[in-house]
């Protein structure tokens, strides 16, 4: 019982950051019609900005979480304006395939730039958990968590009460009529790709300082993000928010009950399942029709 | 005969070429590593070109094809559930890739009926992550695959026919003749496959899937079949890799390859017969000319630069862009060789 | 006459509602053997969406349909061909990378029986001609012989039409829906496409056809069958359905300039 009640709560830390990693893919399909690819090369990126403002910047740890946020934001809207907005109107495999040349050179940028060595990033809190009854968590973690919620409630905030916001739904409902109403669309585009690459950055920075940091880590986060996304239904928020638990929760009982090997398989699995009984994700609205 | 006259010579100048090298085992070994993800490639250009589903698993079907046929002829002994032991004599390197491309084919068919209820951005994200499950296994069943230790001391091929005794193929300008002499039945099945019933069904969903529909074409037989005949040729180099390297480890599934199979169809001209042998040829050996000038991580970025470069400037790739250069040639003046009827209204 | 005869194909009582919209309220009509029927209506009627419930494009909320006394329910697109259904697109008609000739090829689908083996081994050389030969004559019923080497979506609007009823007909039909046939087209290859719908009902296809162009309507239709707000209001041969007053209110009593600016539009859009 001790052991599945530590088991709920390892969830939550991890749910907390897998389902930013979702909400800022889901934001970018949804909106923009776009699969990702440099999402785990953000997620990276995140994790080093965080890292060198702690070591080389000496920003402090509190400092250092919202300069990943903004790398994330400033190179999201960069990769936008570069090469995406020319290929706007282009089919989904061409801004794909694109994203996947870019995953690339960043991933491999990373690399060339910081070696394959594994890095830390040294935190201010203490070693010793925190007690809870049966079950333990460590400082760190709880902090983890606690932003991760804090920066998906000012997701919602932002979508959900503010002007862009606004522009963002009606975009992602029908970018033709939004156009028509006086929405800049090519603005919405470049904060939607901005904003969900600064939750890729933020999701990074956070993980960053609980493993290591070391430029391959993007590539199955980003798996693991397209995991999330499919579970939700693509393009839906809440359901990347709810699948982002519901993943961490499959690889916490994968890993602790039938073998840790299998605790990155956990989401690959869900993804065959969900297709196979319900294709378009556990919370798919219905789709527009005519 | 002279529609094939470009891949004839290329051919006989791909026969010629281990005597222009010199026998350069450098050069030859990147040579027959280059054909054998050539003939993934063309795989792949089966399904991403000629029916336009973007597969971003291939791999699996190689990985698997390596495995099955690394441990046919390499044997194993392994137990599964309940007690139940397998043990398995090793058997001839020449059945473990008629076994590879079995039982390829059957995953192909398995992902096919799966992941082609889903299109787009869906079929991309199930195919990844059935090659990610796969390598996940190739990785943790060590009892039958060594994990990460690798299978090591896989056996050469050996070809014979009865009667007249056999080969086995050592050296590496006989496994550069076997890869080719594969690479050309390949070509030449998915030459005819194209420009069949069955490619032209393909064609049909992949411009106009509602249309192909109404004209009685049977969108998930017609692509499941693409994916198994795609998987199966996949599994094919697969074992080619498998006997020739004589080593494997969970690193053959690594999405990169995949990567890199995208980068040859696409570059080359996908939907184009030649376009992945050609991207094949020049995205294979770009590794070989920028060695001595960078780094592998520097390598990578002129890959990944590339494939962006291509999507905007040569969307369609080399072959039909060179193919449009050269019909420009031919009638003079420029001028194309019949003027529009009539403007749309 | 043609009552007595069993329908070559029923909607029965259908209805489609997309969350809360109604496309189709409820639609009931026949088609019987031999016929021409046009299905016509304002824009936003339901004419297109109704094409798409009985070639299985569709679910209907409510309601099915029965072809040859078959029911549709639950039939793919693919299936539904096979039982001698065939259909035309109203925008995208053709396969454009494909020249008009393989587009047909393509179309013929049905018609060849070679198997993958054989394929294979180069053993259906025999059929592939007869295929050819078969794609020329369907070419040279709808008058695109000379356009055979033209990639499909280079052709003119109109052309492209017909590309999309060789198709139809490649399929080998007993009854040929087509969508909106002739916009896009001036006057006289109008007039040549209201002789190739005479042809291919003199060859025992019956056709049903959803169309704007209300003097072709009138023309080449036995019967009319208008909808409006996803109901049908009238049903009758031509004569009747031009005074009937509830389709002047409805459709015709838009006033023919409005319509005209209205269809001038639309074709503006469809460029």
């Amino acid at each position: 019982m001790t052991e599945f009640l530590q088991h709920l709560l390892n969830t939550l830390v991890l749910g907390g950051t897998y389902a930013l990693l979702g909400i800022g893919l889901t934001l970018i399909f949804g909106i923009m019609n776009v699969v990702n690819f440099t999402h785990g090369a953000l997620y990276t990126v995140g994790a080093y900005v965080m890292y060198l403002a702690v070591t080389a910047l000496g920003l402090g740890f509190f400092a250092a979480l919202p300069t990943a946020i903004l790398g994330g934001l400033l190179l999201g809207a960069i990769l936008d304006l570069v090469l995406l907005r020319p290929l706007r109107g282009a089919d989904m495999d061409t801004t794909m395939l694109v994203m996947i040349g870019a995953g690339i050179v960043l991933q491999s940028g990373t690399l060339w730039l910081f070696g394959g060595v594994a890095k830390s990033i040294p935190t201010p809190f203490p070693d010793a958990p925190l007690q809870l009854g049966p079950v333990s968590v460590s400082w760190l973690r709880l902090f983890v968590l606690g932003a991760a919620l804090a920066l998906i409630g000012l997701t919602y905030w932002l979508i959900n009460r503010t002007r862009l916001g606004l522009a963002m739904r009606a975009t992602f409902q029908d970018h033709d009529t939004a156009s028509l109403m006086g929405v800049n669309v090519r603005l919405v585009y470049t904060a939607t790709f901005a904003i969900g690459s600064s939750l890729a950055a933020a999701a990074g920075a956070l993980l960053g300082p609980v493993y290591v940091v070391f430029p391959q880590m993007g590539g199955m986060a980003e798996l693991k993000a397209f995991a999330i996304v499919i579970l939700g239904g693509l393009g839906n928020i809440t359901g990347a928010a709810i699948g982002g638990f519901i993943l961490a929760l499959a690889e916490e009982l994968g890993a602790g009950y039938i073998s840790s090997g299998y605790r990155d398989a956990m989401g690959f699995l869900i993804i065959i399942a969900v297709l196979i009984f319900k294709p378009t994700g556990l919370f798919a609205k219905a789709e527009r029709i005519g | 005969m002279t529609r094939h006259l470009p891949a004839l010579a290329l051919l006989a100048a791909l026969a010629a070429l281990p005597f222009a090298l010199g026998h350069n085992p450098y050069l030859l070994n990147a040579l027959i590593t280059t054909g054998i993800v050539t003939i993934a490639a063309m795989s792949l250009n089966l399904l991403l070109g000629f029916t336009g589903q973007l597969s971003l698993g291939h791999i699996a079907f190689f990985g698997i094809g390596a495995y099955v046929s690394a441990l046919t002829s390499l044997g194993f002994d392994v137990e599964l559930l309940w007690g139940l032991r397998i043990v398995h004599e090793p058997w001839p390197p020449v059945v473990g890739f008629g076994l590879a491309v079995l039982a390829t084919a059957a995953c192909g068919y398995l992902v096919g009926r799966l992941s082609f209820r889903v299109r787009g951005a869906y079929f991309v994200i199930v195919t990844i992550s059935f090659a990610e499950v796969v390598r996940l296994v190739a990785l943790n069943w060590v009892e039958l695959t060594q994990g990460p230790l690798a299978l090591t001391g896989i056996p050469p091929f050996s070809l014979g026919l009865p009667g007249l005794g056999s080969v086995t193929l050592r050296t590496k300008l006989q496994n550069y003749y076997l890869v080719l002499v594969v690479g050309t039945l390949c070509y030449a099945l998915i030459a005819r496959l194209v420009r069949s019933r069955f490619g032209r069904a393909m064609r049909g969903l992949k411009e106009n899937e509602s249309l192909a529909l109404s004209v009685g074409i049977n969108a998930t037989r017609t692509l499941t079949l693409a994916a198994v005949i795609s998987a199966a040729m996949a599994g094919a180099a697969g074992s080619l890799y498998a006997h020739y390297l004589r080593i494997i480890d969970p690193d053959v599934f690594l999405f990169s390859t995949t990567v890199t199979m995208v980068i040859m169809v696409v570059g080359g001209g996908k939907g184009t017969l030649l376009g992945p042998v050609v991207g094949g040829l020049i995205f294979g050996l770009l590794p070989v000319a920028l060695r001595p000038v960078m780094v592998p991580e520097a390598q990578w970025m002129v890959f990944g630069l590339v494939l962006i470069v291509i999507q905007f400037v040569m969307p369609r790739g080399i072959v039909p862009g060179l193919t449009r250069l050269a019909t420009r040639r031919h009638a003079p003046g420029g001028a194309p060789a019949r003027m529009p009827v009539e403007a749309r209204p | 006459m043609s009552e007595i005869r069993a329908p070559i194909l029923s909607v029965d009582h259908v209805g489609v509602r997309f969350g809360g919209l109604v496309a189709i309220a409820d639609l009931h009509f026949d088609v019987h053997p031999g016929e021409i029927v046009s299905l016509i209506g304002p824009n936003g009627a339901g004419k297109t969406t109704a094409f798409n419930v009985m070639t299985g494009f569709l679910k209907p909320s409510q309601g099915q349909v029965r072809f040859r006394g078959t029911s549709l329910q639950g039939l793919q697109p693919h299936e539904i061909v096979r039982l001698g259904l065939s259909r035309t697109f109203q925008r995208t008609s053709v396969f454009p990378d494909d020249t008009v000739f393989d587009n047909v090829m393509i179309g013929l689908h049905r018609r060849g029986r070679a198997r993958l083996v054989d394929t294979l081994l180069g053993r259906d050389r025999t059929g592939e001609a007869a295929l050819r030969d078969r794609a020329r004559e369907l070419l040279d019923w709808v008058g695109l012989s000379g356009r055979a080497q033209e990639k499909a979506g280079s052709l003119a609007y109109g052309e492209q039409r017909l590309v999309g009823v060789a198709l139809a007909l490649a399929t080998e039909p007993a009854m040929l829906l087509l969508d909106e046939p002739v916009s896009g087209m001036n006057a006289s290859e109008t007039q040549v496409f209201v002789r190739l719908i005479r042809s291919i009902r003199e060859r025992g296809v019956t056709i049903l056809l959803v169309e704007h162009d209300m003097p072709m309507v009138m023309e080449v239709s036995d019967r009319i069958v208008v909808l409006n707000y996803g109901r049908l209001i009238a049903e009758g041969p031509p004569a009747a359905i031009r005074s009937d007053p509830a389709v002047i209110e409805a459709y015709l009593g838009q006033g023919s300039a409005a319509r005209e600016a209205a269809q001038a539009a639309r074709e503006t859009i469809d460029a």
